[in-house]
């Protein structure tokens, strides 16, 4: 299963180096990113595979929201099925 | 396959235009829990619905997680109860909506619906001791919704029942007074009543439906109106296609839920309603959309006009991105629930009679309104004879929630609390309708050709 990641929060040095890194260590193998810095603010986008996931999705939604929120960043998961049937028809 | 524009568009409905899911419903029939002795009935009752609906919240709730949509109710709609109490020798119906409050309660769903009558044509003895037992099962119940359809477009309009209907709501209001009348909150009139409707108070599982089904109902008046703000100026022909292509969007969604909800739940999917439904938050409000299309105040000369093309293009865009819709599916005025329009009445600018003009073109009809408390029986049951008329003739659903608010007068407010907001109390024309009421029988149903 695909997901997207995104993280959002004010911009520092190691942020993409901590988030891949905890996505590592979840088992979660990155297959995209695109990210940009635009005033101060860092936003990030990442597609994920999920099958080789040692934990469950909610306990891997539950790591990153923690991750995120130590570190002064929003970090979510949603399954990429919404963003297909939102904007393709 | 991965555009960022579109995940961050998805990501900011979300955050800040208040998109979520409003509600999936579980229909359950009960028609197999009808029994003569009344409390095998009711254990019957508790025991399907806890059954069927085990799983309901957690189910959704991890849907809700893996996408990251809010769901923000999950709700129960079973057989209309006159139809499963009926065979039971009791004068009482109140332990028929005790053990559907216990089996919403168990089931830790919001609401639970179908403490309902059908008497477009006529009352049964059943669907008479259900409608005398509605003060006292909503004042003894938390979340059972309670509706009765007293008009239909084939049967016409059952004037006896509109009659009873101006009492009951009197009485529901003194007996939940101590709540802000809030038992009126959960009971709705309806004429065209339909089988399938997920959102509360209305909801039932009507005869002709499956033994269980999901059906559920999307939102997001705040998408609708931030896309709006984006054409500034624009004709109405851009517009309809703004709100057409939003609504294909959100429904989209509501199709996605709604399927996932059915596969974990090995229940079949049912419909999706397409509707606006707002809430009294900022930002999610289905006045300000109508306001966004260049109404000063929403209630003025232009307002009905401006619902129209909403509700048609919300209809037209959802249409195409579900394989069922059903429901009421349209924009929703419930006034209580609505920031916009309690702003508008608050004003004085939204009367009784602008928002009568407004459900002869929208979904539904006179919803979550607060009427001064010594407002007559009569009177309100004269409110309802309008609304179905408006329903019967033009074949459209129309329903009346309103909250004879006791001790409050015009310009007074009620507090509901939570999605169900603030109602400012309306005026209602002084002047009596005692003696139309009093005439009873029943409006004979309308012709349907000779249209003009």
């Amino acid at each position: 299963m695909n997901a997207v990641v995104t993280v959002a929060g004010r911009d520092r040095i190691g942020i993409i180096g901590g988030v891949c890194t905890r996505l590592a260590e979840l088992g979660i193998n990155i297959l995209d990113i695109r990210q940009t810095v635009m005033q101060e603010y860092f936003t990030m986008m990442m597609i994920v595979d999920l099958s080789g996931a040692k934990s469950s999705y909610e306990e891997i939604s539950c790591a990153l929201g923690q991750y995120g929120e130590a570190g002064g960043l929003s970090i979510r998961i949603q399954r990429t099925d919404i963003f297909d049937a939102m904007h393709q028809v | 396959m991965f555009n960022s524009k579109d995940i961050l568009e998805t990501i900011q409905m979300i955050d800040r235009q208040h998109l979520d899911i409003r509600t999936v419903t579980m229909g359950i029939s009960l028609r197999d829990c009808a029994d003569s002795d009344m409390q095998k009935s009711c254990r019957k009752i508790y025991d399907k619905i806890t059954r069927c609906a085990e799983s309901l919240v957690k189910v959704v709730d991890g849907i809700q997680m893996e996408y990251g949509i809010p769901i923000v109710n999950k709700r129960i709609a079973v057989t209309p109860m006159a139809l499963v109490a009926e065979a039971s020798q009791t004068e009482d119906y109140v332990p028929f909506a005790k053990a559907m409050d216990d089996a919403a309660s168990a089931c830790g769903v919001d609401f639970i619906g179908g403490y309902t009558a059908l008497v477009q044509k006529g009352c049964t003895h059943g669907d008479r001791k259900l409608i005398a037992s509605l003060p006292e099962a909503l004042a003894e119940t938390e979340l059972v919704c309670a509706s009765v359809n007293v008009a239909s477009t084939r049967a016409g309009i059952n004037m006896d029942a509109v009659a009873d209907m101006g009492s009951a709501v009197k009485k529901i209001a003194e007996r939940t007074e101590s709540a802000g009348c809030s038992g009126c909150a959960r009971f709705v009139v309806f004429a065209n009543a339909v089988d399938d409707n997920p959102f509360m108070a209305g909801a039932f599982h009507g005869v002709g439906e499956p033994e269980c089904v999901i059906n559920v109902g999307v939102s997001g008046p705040g998408v609708v109106h931030h896309a709006l703000q984006g054409i500034k100026g624009a004709p109405f022909d851009v517009v309809a296609e703004t709100v057409k292509k939003t609504a294909f969007r959100i429904t989209r969604m509501g199709q996605l839920v709604a399927q996932q909800a059915s596969q974990r739940l090995n229940v079949p999917f049912g419909i999706v309603d397409l509707s606006l439904a707002p809430t009294p938050a900022v930002g999610d409000s289905v006045a300000r959309i109508l306001e966004e299309m260049g109404l000063e105040v929403c209630g003025t000369h232009g307002t009905t006009a401006a619902l129209a093309l909403l509700n048609d293009a919300v209809k037209k865009g959802g249409v195409m991105a579900s394989s069922h819709v059903g429901g009421l599916s349209g924009a929703f005025i419930p006034v209580s629930e609505d920031e916009g329009m309690i702003h508008a009445a608050m004003q004085g600018v939204l009367s009784l009679d602008k928002l009568e003009a407004m459900t002869c073109v929208c979904s539904v009809g006179l919803d979550m309104i607060a009427v001064p408390g010594d407002t007559p029986a009569e009177t309100i049951a004269a409110i309802i004879a309008d609304e179905a008329a408006i329903g019967v003739v033009n074949n459209k659903t129309t329903a009346v929630r309103i909250i004879p608010a006791v001790g409050k007068k015009f310009g007074d407010t009620v507090e509901f609390g939570g999605l169900l907001g603030t109602a400012p109390v309306i005026a209602v024309h002084p002047w009596s309708s005692a003696e139309f009421i009093a005439r009873g029988g029943r409006i004979p149903a309308p012709l349907h050709s000779l249209k003009n």
